[in-house]
């Protein structure tokens, strides 16, 4: 009876407690299985050489994303040989926004040479899980999933020639040297993931 | 004839009904979410890049044209991506927007979303209602719904 009752309460408290969603700096991940441009199916675990990840919440349509298209790219570039391959996923509800459909997404990864995943998160859960909100939204994980940093690749959106704070490409250098991550959470304007409706 | 003249006049001294957007840095736009306000303030952070935000503003236009005790700003943040302001001159004349629009001009978003609201992850449209005299504060990131503001209004003045 006793046991009931203290069940009883502690079911009670948990469910007058907040829903925590998303991750903070230094929780660990949980990995995800998504739909490729190419078809497969991708999960972070895939990767068996990879020291962490960039991964980037993304899209074809925001004026951010299209900012920064080259910059992601320029990422994975530099750091995808070094054990920190950018995985893009793509979130955003086509029926809210047709420019970002699958077919969509197909098209822009093969026009821009995108040389990684760029996933589809159709379900949206895993952009709920990790909390992700704006395009492109960063989490750096290192390899056994704990997130490193939260936030915006640079300082500037507008050029890439004012950026005086790369804040993406410091932490990976930070992680890659065994340092700990100095600027961990950054903030941007930036496109509302676009949620399907309730 | 003379009505006629009226009228041209008229039309040339006032030629369009909006207000004069306003660029504003960081520390007068703060002092406007401080200041003691007779009237609740709603504030909407969006960009004329922004599909949603265009969707919602007549909710926002709507509101500053029927309720005498909202103060209604619409806080453009095209800044970060396109510091030219005329862009959004053209937008509120094309869309003969009438409630206030102030023009942030301030780079580094890092450094200032925090100070604006700590609850917001910077992404737009997001719709702030304050009353200034109770320091209550109401924030909505993403779309409004039809109704909404006049409920945060009620909420916020309880």
């Amino acid at each position: 009876m006793k046991a009931l009752f203290l069940s009883l309460i502690m079911a009670l408290l948990w469910a007058g407690a907040p829903i925590k969603e998303g991750y903070e700096v230094g929780d660990t991940a949980a990995d995800f299985k998504l739909k490729n441009v190419d078809g497969k199916m991708v999960s972070l675990g895939d990767y068996k050489n990879a020291k962490g990840f960039i991964v980037i919440f993304d899209c074809n349509t925001c004026p951010y994303s299209k900012a920064y298209n080259e910059r992601i790219i320029a990422l994975n570039k530099k750091y995808a040989s070094v054990g920190y391959p950018v995985v893009a996923i793509n979130s955003n509800d086509p029926s809210k926004s047709s420019g970002d459909s699958f077919e969509e997404m197909v098209r822009v990864a093969k026009e821009k040479g995108y040389e990684f995943p760029y996933l589809v998160d159709e379900s949206q859960t895993v952009a709920k899980s990790f909390g992700a909100t704006n395009t492109p939204h960063v989490f750096v994980l290192t390899k056994d999933l704990k997130v490193a940093y939260i936030g915006a690749i640079d300082d500037s959106a507008r050029k890439a020639e004012a950026v005086t704070k790369k804040y993406v490409e410091t932490a990976v250098d930070e992680l890659l040297a065994g340092k700990k991550v100095s600027t961990s959470k950054t903030k941007a304007i930036g496109c509302g993931i676009k949620w399907k409706s309730v | 004839m003379k009505r006629y003249l009226i009228l041209i006049f008229w039309s040339i001294s006032f030629p369009v009904f909006s207000q004069e957007i306003e660029s504003i840095k960081l520390a007068d736009f703060q002092k406007i979410l401080q200041s003691p306000n007779e009237k609740v303030l709603v504030i909407n952070f969006w960009a004329t890049w922004c599909a949603p935000c265009i969707k919602e503003l007549p909710l926002l236009e709507k509101l500053h044209r029927e309720n005498p005790n909202a103060q209604v700003l619409l806080v453009s943040m095209d800044y970060d991506l396109d510091p030219d302001i005329e862009k959004v001159v053209r937008f509120q004349n094309r869309k003969k927007l009438q409630a206030k629009i102030l023009f942030l001009t301030e780079n580094d978003p890092n450094a200032w979303i925090d100070k604006i609201d700590k609850r917001w992850s910077g992404a737009l449209p997001t719709t702030l209602v304050i009353n200034t005299k109770t320091k209550k504060r109401e924030l909505v990131q993403g779309e409004l719904a039809e109704g909404q503001l006049e409920e945060l209004i009620k909420k916020i003045n309880n």
